[in-house]
């Protein structure tokens, strides 16, 4: 596992986190996040064993809710904070390729 | 009663006071309006204030104490809340560039809760970007600067909190601790700060950084304050799955009868390179103190707090860069002027609303997230995770509380560390480990450095504990007065 | 060219909405509403600082479905993020089941057209949330934004590879859509996106003593049985036609995402492998896991009714044609009455039919005066008076077409009994022999032609004998026993020699 990041990973993972990122910037964090990952690297010489993943710091399990319908805000509340609206929508500039969102 | 010796009262006595009718609650309110007039000029430790509503707030406290009313056990005390905290009132900004404009349509839990307790809201608190940073420098309004010296930090990231306290701008304050956000800024600046057990304050309402680590607490003068505003916050909360189901204790009750035949800890682990000597003394000395008065010493070992910093700069980023993929423009919080496709419109949105630290950590935690990384970071990080969580319910066998410092050293000068992000991650060396364990953790003035700043000491229990801890700090602050000076605030 | 032996490989994923009052994980109302974002409190537009809170009865919907289609349910599930950002989901990140899904491994049983069955293996069934709806209107610079679907609580059903044919993968979706309308756990409305389809489709194509796969392509989306069954076929044949165009080009092709034109008839390329998503799936740290013991899984057991494919066995053994069964079963509001029914009096074939004739008929006529859907079930006749009614066909008391009429009273909600009803109505079907005679004497004597054509045609027998049966009933005014009707004419007619 290399600690140093390429600017081409950089730029991979400024695209998944949909951060636009100037050539200074790639360079910039590119250098900061490698010597922060070559610290975290340390994590590979802790024996594990065969720990399992800790997700949760209390043993809690099977909180539910009953299937009660509480009020939903006001459509002005919704869209108070709005940047862009038509209407009773939100907007977005127009999506061409419909099939990008998820699964 | 002069309008300063109302800001030199705890919280419990305004409380008692205000109750009993010997002041207002509009003169106290007042008082402490003043001083955020005087000095948070200097300070910065706000972001806005709330001078009409809290007033308005206090005249109804008095109007209906005037009637006679029975109202909750904060009424007409002042209180400040970290800016992470969503109020109807006013904005909700996270201090960040994103959310400038935000504003919550709902009430935290906290919020509600202290509401219903009486409490009277003088404003919001400046924070590091989305509570990540240990010097509230990563604010995109600005710093905040330390009562006890201003051209220092007050910590992070509820440094606004931190700082409102030790300046007298609020009897009390919330904060929120997800790496030590809570006891490294109440240890830089002097004050009590609380983080409780992972579950016993719900997080519904604090704008979430890292949801598995995330918990609100107090941040006060003293200890019996801590005592009485965790008793208005905690509980269960059916809004937050995470919350503990079980109702919590009255932690005012017994305060100040000490715990007996006590055991303390001493994690061989946080007392070695790279602590300061006047920091060691000062939490050595507090140790001597409760040996003296009956506690039994224990050496205990945490052998994997060194592999804490590592384990949660990865969690940590992990779960931010899931919970702020939300902020995008869309629905609500800064948007480009700049997009014309949808990419465009997120990763513009994004990289001109947050700041370069809440960039960086959501790049670090989306790498440790991503495709063919994730059994080699997240995964091993979790796996650690348990291993710390492991020596701590080992050491918790032979003692019932840990005491260590809470930070390395005393406040830094600003600017010292913002080049290098590393460098400030490991001011959270000591208190990290608490968060991934899910224990309570908890920071009380126990000293000054030579050049004056204050010195903190840290307590550490098995969860729930926060009753033991809070009588055995009680003990320790009313055999010494810390928490009775006050500083100077110097205008820059 | 001769075309290579090939063989189909079809596995489906289904989302069904399940009709839960509120949200999967907030108390916002789950369900259809004309106005845009109404559906909406602060966890569905994902709001800073809001927490999900796990619905009780979606999980129980869930696990009813996972166990009507013989999956495991798993003793301990948890719940994972999977990222991407889109606008109608606004934490850009979906709330579903990664690696613990909450229904494993399972199968059902599919009854084909030819009287077989085959087992369909279900592969897992996991919860998650909706998203909203993104519109994009012709002419508009933008696209909008509603998110009153977000957060719905989705059930994800997984196939293996099991369907042969398009028309299987068609008949399963029906027998899904069957069963959870059983189940109560949807109103199986396809217009209204209750369910979505995306089959997965690849041939192994036999040539030059090899075997070929194609690789595989999913259809994103389908609406309806319909277009599952035609996307199908369209991929099945592009897929063999690239591969006798271009065999190299078409193996080395990955999976990839296609989407339905059905106006076109096509499927179209939709994301290609270089862009696939890195959904980053993390345990939601808001959540904690969920743990289901067996008492609770024999709780929800217990609910279950007995499912379509049960009944049809049951009805095709009770001498109903699979149409009858089928249309008995369509809905379970009618099956129940029909079972009901029949439980009172074991007449299935009478009860079938006065169920799917007179009263069909009439809830038909109900649903085009209101314009909307009336079931048999919904006209207010019992099982009791299915059952009186039936015996009172069988035993003689009303004849069938008298049986008609006192159907359509019972209609009107009097409540009373088919036997009052035909007394009223004078629908009383008349065995008297001396009264019948009379009607018989006097028909032979209005109708001498008919004698004459009976007596010395014998290509008019037949027609002559069924013309004075029905002068008979004529002047009985359809009271007489047809039966009886019958003997008296043909021994009447014999004496005439
Ligand atoms: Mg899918
Ligand atoms: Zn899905």
């Amino acid at each position: 596992m290399s600690e140093t990041l390429s600017a081409a990973q950089v730029e991979h993972v400024a695209r998944l986190s949909r951060l636009k990122l100037s050539e200074d910037d790639i360079t910039r964090y590119g250098r900061q996040l490698s010597s922060i990952l070559e610290y975290v690297a340390q994590l590979q010489e802790v024996d594990v064993g065969s720990k399992a993943p800790m997700s949760h710091p209390l043993p809690l399990h099977s909180v539910l809710r009953d299937d009660i319908v509480e009020p939903s805000l006001p459509i002005d509340a919704v869209l108070k904070n709005a940047p862009s609206k038509v209407g009773a929508f939100f907007t977005v500039p127009k999506v061409l390729d419909p099939s990008a969102g998820g699964g | 009663m002069s309008d300063a010796s109302l800001t030199e009262t705890s919280a419990y006595e305004l409380a008692q006071r205000i109750a009993k009718r010997e002041i207002t609650a509009t003169e106290t309110t007042r008082a402490f309006l003043d001083q955020i007039a005087a000095h948070d000029d200097t300070l910065h430790a706000f972001n806005e204030t709330y001078s009409g509503a809290a007033l308005a707030q206090a005249a109804a406290i008095d109007t209906a104490l005037d009637r006679g009313e029975k109202l909750g056990t904060l009424a007409g005390v002042p209180i400040a809340l970290k800016d992470n905290l969503c109020t109807v009132e006013g904005r909700t900004t996270c201090s960040s560039k994103m959310l400038q404009n935000f504003y919550s349509p709902y009430d935290a839990t906290v919020v509600k809760r202290l509401k219903a307790a009486g409490a009277v809201f003088v404003g919001k608190t400046n924070l590091d970007e989305f509570a990540m940073g240990s010097s509230t420098e990563n604010s995109a309004f600005g710093p905040t600067r330390n009562p006890w010296n201003t051209r220092c930090v007050p910590g992070g990231s509820s440094g606004g909190s931190a700082a409102a306290v030790a300046g007298r701008l609020c009897a009390a304050a919330l904060g929120s601790d997800t790496g030590g956000s809570i006891r490294q800024p109440a240890a830089l600046c002097g004050i009590v700060g609380l983080k409780p057990t992972y579950g016993l304050v719900s997080r519904y309402g604090l704008v979430a950084f890292a949801s598995s680590l995330d918990q609100i607490g107090p941040m006060t003068r003293d200890v019996r304050d801590a005592a009485l505003i965790l008793n208005a916050i905690a509980g269960p909360d059916i809004k937050d799955s995470t919350s503990w189901p079980q109702t919590p204790p009255d932690y005012l009750m017994d305060i100040d009868k000490p715990p007996e035949k006590i055991r303390i800890g001493l994690p061989k682990e946080f007392f070695g390179d790279g602590l300061s000597p006047e920091v060691a003394t000062a939490v050595h000395t507090a140790v001597d103190f409760f040996r003296r008065n009956g506690a039994e010493i224990v050496p205990v070992s945490l052998p994997h707090t060194r592999y804490g910093i590592a384990a949660y700069y990865v969690i940590a980023p992990a779960e931010a860069s899931s919970n702020l993929a939300r902020y995008d423009g869309v629905h609500y919080g800064h948007r480009t002027t700049q997009a014309s496709d949808l990419f465009e419109l997120y990763a513009a949105s994004r990289a001109e609303g947050f700041g370069p630290e809440v960039q960086r950590r959501v790049m670090l935690g989306t790498y440790a997230l991503s495709s063919g990384y994730y059994d080699a970071y997240y995964l091993r990080a979790q796996r650690v995770r348990q291993l710390i969580k492991d020596d701590f319910d080992r050491a918790f066998e032979l003692c019932d509380v840990i005491i260590s410092p809470t930070t390395p050293d005393a406040a830094f000068e600003l600017g010292a560390k913002s080049n290098d992000p590393l460098a400030m991650y490991l001011c959270d060396v000591f208190t990290v480990t608490c968060n991934i364990a899910g224990i309570p953790g908890m920071s009380v003035p126990c000293g000054f450095s030579s050049s004056g700043l204050p010195i903190g000491m840290q307590m550490l229990g098995p969860v729930f504990s926060e009753s033991t801890m809070l009588r055995l700090a009680r003990l320790y602050e009313l055999a010494h007065d810390w928490q009775k000076r006050r500083p100077m605030i110097a205008s820059v | 060219m001769t075309q290579p032996a090939y063989k189909v490989l079809i596995g489906m994923e289904i989302h069904v909405q399940l009709a839960t009052a509120s949200k999967m994980f907030t108390g916002a109302a789950n369900g259809f509403s004309e106005n845009p974002n109404t559906q909406v409190d602060g966890v569905v537009l994902g709001l800073p600082g809001v927490l999900p809170v796990i619905n009780r009865r979606a999980v129980e919907m869930a696990m009813m479905v996972g166990a009507a289609l013989g999956c495991e349910i798993a003793s301990q599930t948890k719940w994972d993020r999977k990222s991407y950002y889109y606008p109608d989901l606004p934490k850009n990140y979906q709330i579903s089941q990664y690696d613990q899904p909450l229904c494993g491994a399972g199968a059902v049983e599919l009854p084909l057209p030819n009287g077989e069955v085959k087992t369909i293996r279900i592969r897992r069934a996991h919860l998650e949330e909706d998203a909203g709806k993104l519109l994009h209107e012709a002419g508009q610079s933008v696209s909008m934004v509603d998110l009153n679907r977000a957060g719905t609580p989705l059930l994800e059903i997984v196939t293996e590879p099991d369907f042969s044919t398009p028309e299987e993968a068609r008949l399963f979706g029906e027998e899904l859509r069957q069963i959870c309308r059983y189940l109560g756990v949807s109103q199986g409305i396809m217009q209204q996106g209750h369910m979505r389809f995306e089959p997965n489709i690849n041939l192994h194509i036999f040539d030059d003593g090899k075997v070929y796969k194609t690789a595989i392509t999913e259809v994103k989306n389908l609406n309806s049985f319909r277009s599952v069954e035609r996307a199908c076929e369209y991929e099945i044949q592009r897929q063999l036609t690239e591969f006798l165009n271009n065999r190299s080009a078409a193996m080395q092709a990955g999976k990839s995402t296609r989407g339905w034109d059905d106006d076109k008839g096509c499927t179209t390329l939709q994301r290609s492998k270089e862009e696939a998503h890195d959904y980053r799936y993390f345990p939601d740290p808001d959540l904690v896991p969920l743990h289901v013991d067996a008492d609770w899984i024999g709780r929800i057991k217990a609910q279950i009714p007995e499912l379509p494919m049960a009944r049809l066995r049951r009805y095709l053994q009770m001498d109903l044609t699979r149409k009858e069964a089928a249309a008995l079963l369509e809905d379970k509001a009618v099956a129940d009455l029909f079972d009901a029914a029949i439980n009172l009096k074991r007449l299935p074939k009478r009860i079938a039919n006065l169920m799917l004739g007179a009263a069909a008929k009439t809830a038909n006529a109900l649903a085009s005066e209101r314009g909307e859907t009336v079931l048999i079930s919904d006209l207010g006749v019992g099982a009791d008076q299915y059952a009186q009614l039936a015996g009172m066909i069988e035993d003689g008391t009303v004849s069938a077409s008298a049986a008609v009429t006192v159907f359509e009273s019972l209609c009107d909600g009097t409540g009373m009994a088919p036997m009052a009803v035909a007394e009223k109505l004078g629908l009383l079907q008349i065995r008297d022999a001396s009264a019948t005679q009379a009607w018989v004497d006097a028909a032979l004597a209005n109708h001498p032609q008919a004698i004459d054509d009976y007596r010395n045609n014998p290509k008019k027998r037949q027609a002559s004998l069924g013309f004075l049966r029905g002068a008979v009933m004529k002047l009985s005014q359809g009271k007489a026993d047809p039966k009886l009707v019958g003997e008296l004419l043909e021994k009447a007619l014999a004496k005439l020699g």
